[in-house]
């Protein structure tokens, strides 16, 4: 029988503050801690999810392998806060994108090493796994040329 | 389909913090659409309630809400999309009522915003988002909508000065509502100043003058069939329209971001129901939560070709005395934007510039006018038409 220790809550260490603990695609927090941003894709039909998910609204199945994001994405668009909701103050200034990598998007933070002046709409980004001073995990987005 | 009416629109004052408790709140909107219907709380057959329930400490409001305004034993529900609400709302009266099953629905939309902090009442509309896989990057309302500001700029030419016009525009009816949150004038000097507040940045580029404020406020619409409306002794106005869209919740499921998919799509819907076209709108309610919202509002309804809103607002088109005159009641920028009273408080004005009951706002004799009600970032859109 399952105690409480049992409970597979990997999702937690997801982001600044994470709103879930428990997901079937907990995976996910295995690979960051490896280095690898993953989606999955569906077995069946061949369709990329991210952010990843484990069942296909396609097939109504789930035989889901991960794939990694790598290579580069273009920017879509992006938006640098200077309020940040309860929980995040400390991160700000930081500013949130979407890349897209033709298959799939990726929303995730632009890294805060780039200045705003230096972003632009279109130009090409890589997704890299990042470590927060609060020791979570999410994934920035820096140049493709860094 | 059988007609389906509205016979009665009310609202509380939209306020940055209401005197009362939420059903003194919600009988304020009620009393004054029954009142203006010229009805009792026993002509109505169903109440609909309409709002987010992450604010709201009562779980269930509905019930509450139907002893309240002495709606026993009629049956009511609770509905939720969002900052949408209201119209959806709106839209599942009109199903009661088409199908027979009710013959007057009274749609309340309401939300007590003020319970929370500012911040608290940020965190909250952020989770209207992806929580799993959004939220822990820090996302929050006006980020998103910059986001699509940022897009729409980007592909368009739109300038920071172009959404500047917007809530000038607001403002310039604000003034004029004695139920809206924000009666100030706004100009385009404010945001010419850095160092003036309305020029902050919240989420680049949007700006504080680019938001709506939170509020706190109630509406009611009574939705009625034909053969209850005719039995009044005033006009009806009629739903001859209604469209209704969901898209992504993560925006890395989306492909528009210079526009609304929802919005194109549910007006798409309504406009084909109403057998009209964009052209045919005399007056339009747009949902302004920030002043890019609107710019979109007016390309994803078609008064405008994408990339084109611009000239609508530079030209003042979309003033009261422009070719399509649109939010002249202040909008949400001004109104503020007690989330599920909006839709219903939108409605509203619609109705009374269709009876021609506006006041200093009355377009001039408008006969079809629309309602463009959001949901999230584009989560959920509704559009609603109606005529005389
Ligand atoms: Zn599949």
């Amino acid at each position: 029988m399952a105690t409480k220790k049992d409970v597979d809550d990997r999702f937690k260490k997801f982001g600044t503050v994470s709103f879930t603990a428990i997901s079937k695609t907990n995976d996910f927090i295995d690979y960051l801690e490896q280095g690898k941003v993953m989606g999955t894709r569906c077995g069946a039909c061949g369709k990329s999810f991210f952010p990843p998910r484990s069942n296909c609204y396609r097939c109504l199945d789930n035989p889901m392998e991960w794939f990694e994001v790598s290579g580069n994405g273009t920017l879509v668009t992006y938006s640098r806060l200077q309020f940040a909701p309860i929980g995040f103050e400390a991160d700000l200034p930081y500013a949130i994108a979407l890349l897209d990598y033709g298959d799939y998007k990726v929303f995730g933070r632009i890294s805060s090493e780039i200045p705003e002046e230096e972003l632009s709409i279109g130009m090409p980004m890589r997704t890299r796994v990042n470590e927060l001073p609060n020791g979570q995990l999410n994934y920035v987005f820096e140049k493709s040329d860094s | 389909m059988p007609k389906v009416a509205i016979v009665g629109v009310g609202q509380s004052a939209f306020v940055r913090s209401y005197p009362g408790s939420i059903r003194e709140m919600v009988f304020d909107g009620f009393q004054e659409a029954l009142t203006d219907a010229g009805m009792s709380a026993a002509d109505i057959g169903a109440s609909v309630v309409c709002s987010a329930p992450e604010y709201d400490k009562q779980r269930s409001p509905s019930g509450v809400f139907a002893e309240y305004l002495g709606l026993n034993p009629q049956p009511t529900v609770y509905v939720e999309t969002l900052c949408s609400s209201g119209s959806t709302g709106v839209r599942l009266a009109y199903s009661l009522v088409a199908s027979g099953l009710h013959d007057a629905v009274a749609v309340l939309g309401f939300q007590k915003m003020s319970e929370i902090s500012s911040a608290e009442t940020q965190e909250r509309m952020g989770r209207g988002g992806d929580i799993q896989w959004e939220s822990p990057f820090g996302t929050m309302m006006p980020a998103y909508y910059a986001m699509f500001a940022r897009a729409h700029m980007d592909a368009f030419g739109t300038t920071p000065e172009d959404l500047a016009e917007i809530r000038v525009k607001a403002s310039t009816y604000g003034q004029l509502n004695e139920k809206a949150v924000y009666r100030k004038a706004v100009t385009a000097d404010m945001f010419a100043d850095p160092e003036h507040r309305m020029a902050g940045t919240v989420a680049s580029p949007l700006r504080v003058g680019d938001c709506c404020a939170n509020a706190d406020g109630s509406s009611c619409i009574i939705v009625a069939s034909e053969e209850k409306a005719d039995a009044l002794a005033r006009k009806p106005i009629w739903i001859l329209g209604t469209g209704a869209a969901s898209a992504s919740v993560n925006l890395a499921g989306r492909d528009l971001f210079s526009g609304l998919s929802v919005a194109r799509e549910a007006a798409r819907q309504a406009y084909q129901m109403a057998g009209i076209g964009p052209d045919d709108v005399d007056v339009a309610e747009v949902h302004d939560c920030f002043t890019i919202a609107e710019m979109m509002a007016y390309e994803d309804l078609g008064f405008a070709e994408p990339g084109s809103g611009k000239d609508l607002i530079r030209g003042k088109e979309t003033y009261k005395e422009g070719r399509i005159p649109v939010n002249v009641d202040g909008g949400l920028l001004s109104k503020g934007h007690p989330i599920g009273a909006t839709g219903g408080s939108q409605i509203r004005t619609i109705v009374m510039q269709l009876r021609g009951e506006a006041g200093e706002i009355q377009v001039q004799h408008p006969s079809i006018g629309l309602v463009h009600n959001i949901g999230g970032v584009g989560l959920y859109g509704n559009v609603t038409i109606l005529g005389r």
